[in-house]
């Protein structure tokens, strides 16, 4: 589903991302690592087509084609969905109107008629209880005010209302506390399927308890240096990032 | 001959017209001796620091439009609110036209400005009220000086008005450019309500100047809900000065949506003889090419226990210009009042600017006054997350606007007048979804 090809990536001439290579399968949840600043949250913002981002060699295929010249909007049609580190405050939009103009926006660049009323009422109702998302809560401003937890509760409750082939979730579980985490992955569990992949961005161990990867990566300095199974996640969990870094820097 | 000798020279020919013996003819005439004396304002007046009114000046008016024209309803519709009833005061060119319009006498009057000022049933209410609370700056006198055609509206006491009034002024093009100056009048007795709508528009590419004068007067208890719709076209200008005069628990809202036309320049004044009252004024503008957009607002604390809220958005594009001058006053009376005023601005091209300037003059030394304003552009950040979202360029950047004078477009309380803007506003904006925000 998604092939990233020697990746190299700069934001204001600054190189960050030195030659990733990746390959993500339909039906996988991979897991990628690293210490801050090894390039983690770049890659996500790459894939997702956030322009400040210039990609300087290699390629990101989705589905087999380059996905390079594609505007975030087309890629996000194209079943791209970033859950982000920090989602933005929109005062004025509620949480419902806002989904509701995304998923009407996707299906019109599909050439799909609107959802009818009812259709997305009810799904929305679907999706806000899988989430344990209270019904107030949808009327809101979108991530104004909202806790932490809330914010990153309401990024897997879009994710599920827009249903996408590839899931990137940028540090989902930083600020959650265990409850959050355990209805966040529980949420991401179900929608799981042999048809959609997710790349889980986490600097801890902890999330891929509750969300258990395929394949674990460690990045660092811009670099996969180390990929393997599950067990690398707890080896890092218990000898911290230092004993890659001395490999790699030796 | 310049616009100002040409107005003093056809005074004269006005007054011919008019019956000398009445009341209004000497205050026509000092009027415009003071107009002759100030002419029209400069640049190097503080309030018109950021406005120049050359380009709009420098036009061969005609004064009196010499024939009248007729207008099928069919082919303005559009301008009007007309999914709900209303009561209609529509003038073609300066003159009323009785066949666009729907009037009333039943219980409330709801009619025309010439001839409540002849009329002696209209007498005392004209005595106690006709250029009470306008100024005598240039501008107002010299609409003064004219005043003889525009809105009368008068609600006595314990009435609620039941359906809008909207007054509508539409120029035509007859004349090669065209001058009008209405002057309005309303009268809200105790415990009234009443919500009027009023709009100029110009169905012409010929210049078009409107000075426009209004005076509103709030008795006890009363509310009025006063919306302004300035969405006219490239070469129509307006300068709309209006006086808002409010006594004991009275709530007074004005609303001026301001998306179109040369030069808009609004004089918005509040006045509040009494305590325990409430004056709004909100307003968005969202302007582009090279147009130019003045708020001039005053509130004037006078008396204890009063509040204002004063919320203006505006969106520039292109090389257009915007001007904020909120002036709140509180006299050494008026302790416990409380003042708000916010000013926020996004600027959508490195040409376009805008000027915004609060003046609060406070002489009590028990209130509360917050005044605020911001000048941005759009929020990248947000921008990519809703593009990540599947939601296109212009699409968000539409929303993003709309979520933005959401708090202004929210108080409107006539919903098809705002559905009316909101579908304007998606219009400017060149989208064509239905945000129900």
């Amino acid at each position: 589903m998604l092939q990233i090809k020697d990746l190299h990536a700069s934001v204001e001439d600054k190189s960050i991302l030195k030659g990733i290579n990746l390959e993500v399968k339909a039906g996988e949840v991979h897991a990628i690592m690293g210490p801050n600043g090894s390039g983690k949250s770049t890659l996500a913002s790459v894939i997702a087509g956030k322009e400040e981002y210039q990609v300087d060699k290699g390629q990101i295929l989705l589905d087999g084609q380059d996905i390079e010249e594609l505007a975030a909007e087309e890629r996000a049609h194209k079943g791209v969905f970033l859950s982000f580190q920090y989602p933005v405050e929109i005062p004025g939009v509620s949480v419902t109107n806002f989904i509701k103009t995304a998923i009407n926006e996707t299906r019109k660049a599909k050439g799909l008629e609107d959802m009818p009323a009812k259709d997305m009422l009810k799904m929305i109702r679907d999706k806000a209880e899988l989430l344990e998302i209270d019904r107030k809560f949808l009327s809101r401003s979108l991530n104004e005010g909202f806790s932490g937890g809330e914010k990153k509760r309401n990024e897997i409750f879009q994710m599920a209302m827009l249903e996408p082939k590839l899931a990137i979730l940028d540090e989902t579980d930083s600020g959650l506390d265990i409850d959050a985490l355990r209805i966040v992955a529980n949420g991401v569990n179900k929608l799981k399927s042999k048809d959609n992949a997710v790349v889980l961005i986490t600097h801890y161990q902890r999330l891929l308890d509750y969300i258990v990867p395929d394949f674990v990566h460690v990045l660092y300095k811009g670099r996969i240096v180390k990929s393997g199974g599950k067990e690398l996640a707890h080896e890092l969990e218990e000898k911290g990032y230092d004993w890659i870094k001395e490999e790699v820097d030796a | 001959m310049d616009l100002k000798e040409k107005l003093v020279s056809s005074f004269l020919a006005f007054e011919n017209n008019q019956d000398v013996d009445s009341p209004i003819h000497d205050i026509r005439s000092e009027a415009i001796k003071t107009f002759e004396t100030s002419g029209f304002p400069s640049k190097k007046e503080e309030a018109w620091k950021y406005t120049s009114l050359n380009s709009v000046l420098k036009h061969d008016y005609s004064v009196f439009p010499k024939q009248e024209n007729a207008l099928d309803y069919k082919d303005i519709k559009k301008y009007f609110i007309h999914d709900i009833d209303t009561y209609k005061i529509v003038f073609i060119d300066g003159k009323y036209s009785s066949h666009l319009s729907q009037t009333t006498h039943d219980g409330i009057d709801v009619c025309l400005m010439s001839s409540a000022l002849v009329k002696p049933k209209y007498k005392a209410v004209i005595e106690n009220y006709f250029n009470k609370i306008a100024p005598k700056d240039s501008l107002t006198s010299l609409n003064t000086a004219f005043s003889n055609e525009g809105a009368y509206i008068h609600i006595p006491k314990n009435k609620l008005v039941e359906k809008p009034i909207q007054i509508i002024h539409f120029a035509t093009g007859n004349e090669a450019a065209l001058m009008l100056q209405p002057r309005n009048l309303i009268v809200v007795d105790e415990n009234s309500h009443v919500q009027i709508i009023e709009r100029h528009q110009s169905l012409t590419d010929n210049p078009v100047l409107t000075n426009s004068v209004t005076e509103i007067y709030a008795d006890k208890r009363a509310i009025v809900d006063y919306y302004k719709i300035q969405n006219d076209n490239k070469n129509a200008s307006l300068i709309d000065s209006t006086f808002v005069d409010q006594k004991d628990q009275t709530n007074c809202f004005v609303h001026t949506f301001s998306f179109g036309g040369k030069l808009i320049r609004n004089n918005l004044n509040f006045y509040q003889n009494g305590e325990h009252m409430d004056s709004t004024m909100k307003g968005i503008t969202i302007i582009g090419d090279k147009q130019h957009v003045d708020h001039n607002t005053l509130v004037h604390h006078i008396e204890p226990n009063c509040e204002s809220h004063q919320d203006y958005k505006g969106i520039f594009s292109d090389s257009s210009t915007g001007v904020f001058n909120g002036k709140v006053v509180v006299d050494k009376l008026a302790q416990k009042t409380n003042a708000f005023q916010s000013n926020n601005n996004i600027l959508l091209s490195d040409k376009a600017s805008i000027n915004t300037k609060p003046q609060l003059e406070i002489f009590a030394d028990d209130v509360k006054c917050s005044h605020g304003c911001t000048i941005g552009q759009l929020d990248e950040s947000a921008l990519f997350y809703m593009k990540q979202r599947g939601i296109p360029e212009k699409e968000a950047r539409a929303l993003l606007m709309f979520a933005f004078s959401n708090n202004v477009l929210n108080s409107v309380k006539i919903p098809e007048l705002k559905q009316r803007i909101t579908n304007i506003i998606a219009k400017k904006l060149g989208v064509n979804i239905g945000f129900d925000l």
